[in-house]
């Protein structure tokens, strides 16, 4: 058996930000990821980020994932395991890992879930084929493995992830030939959409997938027009050969760790899907469990990255060895997550976060 | 029009623009048209000319008469949403922000873009910086017909035969 | 032809070092770095694998180790999620077909 104060499972932006406030307040502490890096999706983010200087605005994705792990170089109370995967968790806090092929066991005073999220799918007929894949796993290749999968795409879906990584692929040579959007408007920031429209690429609202073509791999798709009941418009189909096809239909909270452990979960439709009920402090129903970060309700890193300061700290105050600077910390956090969800985008994920409230009061 | 294409509006493009005798020397145009939370143009600008109140969300405001051109806000932009702009008589200055992979030499004619992506004159490379602190995003003094001032967005190259 | 990038406006292109595997009982190369699925995915590799009963093509989708979409025999060992696994030296990689799956279930 393996002992721990806090264990965190996940080495994304939220994992890596709570590990930070607990390796200050002196907590023996263990990372668990299932990856062979840490950084989680921020190492394939070449982009600069929004936000303002605590949420590392202007600065590159696969910077800030840099920059968040220098951040725990020096603690020797902290233990990073990589390509770790949790298999099981349990309420009395022991969890169950598998790290190459060896089955282990921690056994930690509190636990930190911060496992992110997973890509949404779309059904269309073939929507099976090699070459379609999910915006996140194209960013993966291109920009952390350095592999491009084809010469030409079509993308589905106009959120801030379609159309931030329609422009990573034009900067790797990939050619996009159209983004597709099945709601009358382009849903992510319009500046990401400028900047792929200055490069020619075509814009489409009120369109669809129909079907994917193609025999072993993908050949072409067929889009048509839908009206505002999302039906197809008669006469409208069109084919484009493509290599690639990559959907990009939002995310969903992985929120399976939570469930394992008896955390009570909801659907929440405005937080991307299940997520486990948690109160102010980031805690779970079940106690010492806390979580953070996408799982929690599929926001930005930003967000992510604050959050998971906060679960640090709560994590310390429930453990009776608080940080130093607690009350500070917590406030400055919780007017940056303020200040971030306080306008436009804000409000789907403001009125998620009351019904999760909402939930947990009469669970 | 911005909300379906990601293209804006003349009128929106034209309100973010300075007149001719404030355009004498090079100005931050900012075309953010969204509130969204973001303000690394206002932290970056060392003589504070862009405002963004009352809170990040706001969109940000260039005030001409504190702006001196210096081009930081240009490459500090995340969304690569502002640009200088001069005019000299009949001829139009900018310094563009550009992260594609083509790169431009000095003294080059090359195609100007506008906003939809079409092609409306040429435009000729005065000069590329790329220092350390653009963070990677090269920063691209170009020139154009002054009839372009509204139009003219960024640059591509001309592919020969 | 390569799938590699060899230059880019952001990304620092590196040489590096190569990693031989085989794939298929053919004799390929990675580099330091890839996991299998992005090595193969260089190599041109489409097709990761067979659905259970239709046998339908699978290719990479998730990436992060979600799907299984990308599932191979790695060294021996079934249902390696090569999107998640780090190439090394030598390894022996192969698509698992229904009939060895079959096997393990019976």
């Amino acid at each position: 058996m393996i002992y721990a104060d806090v264990l965190i499972v996940g080495g994304g932006p939220s994992g890596l930000t709570a590990a930070k406030m607990c390796c200050e307040a002196g907590l023996s502490t263990i990372i668990v990821e299932r990856s062979h890096i840490l950084g989680g999706q921020l190492t394939k983010q070449t982009h600069k980020f929004f936000g303002s200087k605590d949420q590392y605005a202007k600065m590159r994705g696969i910077d800030i994932a840099v920059k968040l792990q220098e951040d725990l170089a020096s603690f020797n109370t902290l233990t990073m395991m990589l390509e770790t995967t949790v298999v099981g968790l349990y309420e009395d806090k022991v969890v169950t890992i598998l790290q190459h092929n060896e089955y282990k066991k921690i056994k930690a005073k509190a636990i930190i879930l911060a496992t992110g999220a997973s890509e949404k799918f779309l059904a269309f007929e073939n929507n099976d084929l090699p070459q379609i894949v999910g915006a996140g796993a194209l960013q993966t290749l291109v920009n952390l493995y350095q592999v491009i999968p084809g010469k030409s795409m079509v993308m589905i879906g106009s959120g801030n992830i379609g159309l931030i990584v329609s422009y990573q692929m034009l900067q790797a040579g990939i050619e996009v030939k159209k983004v597709i959007e099945a709601t009358d408007r382009i849903g992510g920031y319009k500046v990401h959409a400028s900047k792929l429209k200055r490069l020619g690429v075509d814009i489409q609202t009120r369109k669809t997938i129909k079907r994917a073509i193609g025999k072993d791999q993908l050949e072409a798709v067929e889009i048509v027009r839908i009206d505002e009941n999302f039906q197809e418009i008669e006469g409208t189909s069109e084919i484009i050969e493509t290599d690639l096809l990559c959907v990009s239909v939002g995310l969903s909270p992985l929120h399976q760790l939570a469930s394992m452990m008896n955390c009570k979960t909801t659907y929440i439709s405005e937080l991307g899907g299940y997520v486990p009920l948690i109160d102010d402090h980031f805690q779970c129903s079940v106690p010492g469990v806390f979580a953070c970060g996408d799982m929690v309700g599929i926001e930005e890193a930003s967000s992510a990255m604050m959050e998971g300061y906060l679960a640090g700290l709560y994590t310390c105050n429930y453990l009776n060895q608080p940080h130093l600077e607690a009350e500070s910390l917590i406030s400055h956090y919780e007017n940056q997550l303020y200040e971030l969800r306080n306008g436009l985008f804000g409000r789907k994920t403001l009125r998620g976060i009351e019904k999760r409230k909402e939930n947990l009061i009469h669970a | 029009m911005l909300n379906s294409t990601g293209v804006p509006d003349k009128d929106q493009v034209v309100s973010r623009f300075f007149d001719e005798k404030i355009l004498s020397s090079y100005k931050a145009i900012i075309e953010c048209y969204e509130d969204i939370p973001c303000n690394p143009c206002a932290t970056s600008c060392p003589v504070s000319a862009i405002t963004i109140a009352p809170d990040i969300h706001a969109q940000p405001v260039v005030d001409p008469s504190v702006c001196t051109g210096c081009s930081i806000c240009v490459t500090s932009c995340p969304g690569l949403a502002i640009m200088l702009a001069t005019v000299k008589k009949d001829k139009a200055r900018f310094k563009i922000p550009y992260e594609m992979n083509e790169s431009f030499e000095k003294g080059t004619e090359v195609h100007a873009i506008n906003r939809s992506g079409e092609i409306i004159g040429v435009a000729k490379v005065l000069n590329v910086s790329n220092y350390p602190h653009q963070l990677k995003t090269r920063l691209i003094t170009v020139e154009v017909d002054a009839s372009l001032l509204h139009d003219f967005i960024t640059i591509r190259g001309i592919q020969h035969g | 032809m390569t799938n590699r990038i060899v230059e880019h406006p952001i990304l620092e292109v590196k040489p590096k070092k190569k990693i031989r595997f085989v794939f298929e009982e053919k004799e390929v190369e990675g580099v330091e770095g890839d996991t299998i699925a992005s090595a193969l995915v260089a190599l041109g590799v489409v097709t990761m694998g067979h659905s259970l009963k239709k046998h339908r093509p699978r290719g990479f989708y998730c990436a992060i180790g979600n799907c299984a979409s990308c599932d191979m025999t790695v060294n021996g060992i079934k249902n390696v999620r090569t999107c998640i696994t780090p190439l090394e030296e030598k390894m022996i990689v192969k698509r698992e077909f229904v009939e060895d799956i079959q096997d393990d279930i019976r």
